[in-house]
């Protein structure tokens, strides 16, 4: 199973999580997206998201000091 | 032939004998049949029942996953709404009530926004003259022609604020307020005009986007009733 892959690099709220919103719903349940972003209330927006939904975080890492990659599987 | 089968003697006459055998051979086939059919009806009752059987568990397993879904569905809110009375014009103010707009279609919402008096600046696509009364032309004159001209709600200072705003949001990559308005038509945010705003206001439908609802306050209650976030901007 590939993993999907979404670079939020250079957009703010709430863009990358309306961005990620869109590409969940192209997926299967149980698939993973990998996500870049630097925005920087990037890791708030997307704990309030996955909480709403059930999705999981599966992975949360600084790729440098300003982006972040974030694994998510969805429920 | 005018003796018995199994070789006995009959005192029968040969002709009655024939009839009674002739009888009793019609009696017999006429029973065996009657035993076949019913055998065969049992048969194809049990396999009908069982085919029904198997059908109604398939239709119940069906109807209980869709029940289970339909609930998960109901838990996890989707059919949630948020409804946004935008009052104000400021391009500050705008950002604000699309930004929250956008990001609740993201969370889930379905998301309705209410504009009224100086929230129809967001709307407006073009400025027209013609047809309206002095008043009207005169208001028309001095408001924003649409989103691309609001100014701030403070800091205007003669229109330096906002373009010192837009400048830098650019430079911070922040969604321009035309892009977020687009942004919002394209995740079908509904968009209602107030329609006695417009008449106050001189507005005229051709004045305003394509792809708007037009209401009134109830409009806006109605939705407003059933919303688990309302926002007043």
């Amino acid at each position: 199973m590939a993993a999907h892959e979404l670079d939020c690099k250079g957009l703010n709220c709430p863009m990358p999580i309306v961005r990620l919103s869109q590409a969940m719903r192209r997926v299967a349940a149980g698939e993973v997206i990998v996500i870049e972003a630097d925005d920087p209330a990037f890791r708030a927006d997307l704990e309030a998201w996955v909480r709403r939904f059930g999705h999981v975080i599966e992975t949360f890492e600084a790729v440098d000091d300003r982006v972040v990659r974030a694994t998510v599987k969805k429920s | 032939m005018a003796d018995g089968d199994n070789g006995k003697t009959s005192t029968l006459d040969p002709e009655l004998r024939r009839q009674i055998e002739a009888m009793i051979a019609e009696r017999v086939e006429a029973e065996v049949a009657a035993r076949l059919d019913a055998a065969v009806d049992q048969r194809v009752r049990e396999a009908a029942a069982a085919a029904v059987d198997e059908r109604l568990a398939a239709v119940e397993a069906t109807l209980r996953d869709a029940e289970g879904r339909l609930r998960a569905i109901e838990a996890s809110g989707q059919i949630d709404q948020v409804s946004i009375l935008v009052f104000s014009g400021d391009l500050d103010r705008l950002m604000s009530a699309f930004i929250i707009a956008t990001g609740a279609v993201a969370m889930g919402f379905e998301v309705a926004m209410y504009f009224t008096f100086w929230g129809l600046m967001a709307l407006k696509k073009k400025t027209v003259f013609h047809s309206k009364s002095v008043p009207e032309r005169m208001l028309a004159a001095m408001l924003p022609g649409g989103p691309r001209t609001v100014g701030t709600s403070r800091m205007n200072m003669l229109g330096m604020g906002p373009a010192l705003f837009r400048r830098l949001m650019r430079q911070h990559n922040v969604e321009s307020l035309p892009d977020l308005i687009k942004l919002a038509q394209e995740l079908e945010v509904k968009m209602v005009a107030c329609q006695m705003a417009m008449g106050v206001m001189g507005v005229r439908r051709e004045e305003l986007i394509d792809g708007l609802h037009y209401g009134g306050a109830v409009t806006y209650l109605g939705d407003a009733v059933d919303s688990k976030v309302t926002l007043f901007i």
